[in-house]
């Protein structure tokens, strides 16, 4: 479902002189439908650089990522939106969104873009609310006063609004406390039950002993130079 | 599928002064693109142009309507003022320019309704009132002049008075300037919701990456009437490959 060849990537600071600084080199990988593939390495390795160029945020310098039938390295624009829309998913580290937006319909817009109607729509990002224990008297709210945690299910409750073939999840179970991991934990393991392609960054070891069926160390794709 | 609208090596000079300069991309049904650059970067003339109220000196912008692609730079003044009525809207930065100031809230949405053919003075009303509602101006206020409404409310309604036929393509020039941050935000929603629901395409000029991020697909960054940079929206934003975007880029001050 999610292969990656050969794949490079360099940044240029054009305002810094023209530095160029290499950050990966001939990264691949393969995970599979149903399959849980852990990204480990120290940090500023590159798993979230080699995370956001698969999902198209980062700009390939060379070779392949192929998710489903698109090579997002050289994919278009709209090509890119539509993959993003129906197939591939991503649970950052971040929540982005409109001011004033509630949160019920933060967590619904991934089902709203692609058709669904609006009250079952509601009705999917209802029950993953409750699921990730956010107080119903907050659905109504803005996501953008919520503490941390909250914010941070908030996003995985986004992320997991659509049953994506292919999720990217970026440290899904930081700053949660043991039942919502717990609960985290659980979404996990029924989307790879349906079959999704998931490739995570875990810190927490015992979480990513247990949803992981593999890991590859980002470590053996750094630059000498920068390694 | 047809790109809703293809633009072929746009160029507009003012004088020995460029423009723009050899601007082409396709912009493809329900896609939201964003235009940025700073001030004098030729983002307005490459508006004007596409949209009609300023003539290219060479180039084309090929739109494709009921009966095929055409280029509407080609097009005769009555057919392409058609054109600005059915399938194309305008939204202005000052809702001053795009609204008529003396006309009741009410009628600033109908007249749009009776150039298109509407002569049904209660089905005008009836469809002007859902429009305020759906920009979210109470029905009490139909009957009021712009003039008594705030800035936010002015802009509100100068976007139903452009969507109320339906367009396909809308042209929005600093749609969201001018107006303090929590207006912006009920405005940016509201603009979202209503790209969803009614499948628009929409060319955005502004010069808030922050609002770009949040209602652009795609992008495209402009310096000296030049396109220095193109693609997905927060592509360019997190991953600028030109100077000038990173330099851009790097220049917002965080909140």
């Amino acid at each position: 479902m999610i292969t990656v060849e050969n794949l490079c990537k360099s940044f240029t600071l054009h305002n810094q002189g023209g530095t160029v600084i290499p950050v990966m080199e001939g990264a691949a990988l393969h995970v599979a439908p149903g399959e849980c593939l852990g990204l480990v390495g120290a940090s500023g390795a590159g798993k979230s650089t080699l995370m956001r160029m698969i999902y198209g945020n980062y700009l390939a310098g060379s070779g392949r990522i192929i998710v489903g039938d698109l090579d997002v390295a050289r994919a278009q624009p709209r090509e890119i939106i539509a993959l993003r829309r129906r197939t591939l998913g991503y649970v950052s580290q971040f929540l982005r969104v409109v001011p004033r937006v509630p949160t019920l319909d933060v967590v619904a817009e991934p089902l709203l873009a692609l058709g669904v109607d609006g009250g079952a729509a509601r009705e999917r990002a209802a029950g993953l609310l409750s699921r990730l224990n956010i107080p119903e008297r907050l659905w109504a709210l803005s996501p953008t006063t919520f503490s941390g945690g909250e914010q941070q299910r908030v996003n995985i409750a986004r992320g997991f609004a659509h049953d994506y073939p292919a999720l990217l999840l970026d440290e899904p179970t930081a700053s949660l406390d043991a039942a919502n991991r717990e609960t985290v934990l659980r979404l996990i393991e029924e989307a790879k039950g349906r079959g999704a392609a998931i490739l995570g960054i875990f810190h927490d070891e015992g979480a990513r002993g247990r949803v992981c069926d593999r890991l590859v160390d980002v470590t053996g794709f750094t630059p000498a130079r920068v390694a | 599928m047809t790109p809703l609208l293809q633009v072929k090596s746009l160029t507009k000079r003012y004088g020995p002064r460029i423009g723009c300069a050899d601007v082409s991309f396709d912009l493809y049904p329900g896609e939201v693109m964003g235009i940025v650059g700073e001030s004098g970067s030729g983002k307005s003339t490459l508006l004007g142009c596409l949209a009609g109220h300023m003539s290219p000196d060479e180039g084309q912008v090929i739109f494709d309507t009921a009966t095929g692609p055409r280029d509407t730079l080609r097009m005769t003044e009555p057919e392409r003022r058609m054109l600005s009525r059915t399938d194309w809207a305008y939204v202005h930065q000052n809702p001053r320019d795009g609204l008529r100031m003396g006309v009741s809230a009410g009628g600033n949405v109908g007249e749009r309704l009776m150039a298109v053919g509407n002569r049904h003075y209660g089905r005008i009303r009836e469809t002007a009132t859902d429009w305020l509602g759906r920009v979210e101006i109470a029905a009490d206020r139909i009957d009021d002049r712009p003039s008594a409404f705030s800035g936010g409310m002015q802009q509100r309604l100068q976007i139903a008075r452009n969507l109320v036929t339906g367009p396909r393509l809308v042209f929005m020039d600093e749609p969201t300037g001018g107006l303090d941050v929590s207006v912006q935000a009920r405005l940016l929603d509201l603009l979202r919701g209503l790209v969803r629901e009614m499948g628009l395409s929409a060319i955005i000029v502004t010069h808030d990456l922050a609002v770009v991020r949040l209602l652009a697909d795609r992008l495209m960054v402009m310096k000296s009437g030049h396109v220095i940079e193109a693609g997905l929206t927060d592509q360019v934003l997190d991953d600028p490959q030109h100077g000038y975007t990173q330099l851009l880029v790097s220049s917002v001050l965080q909140v």
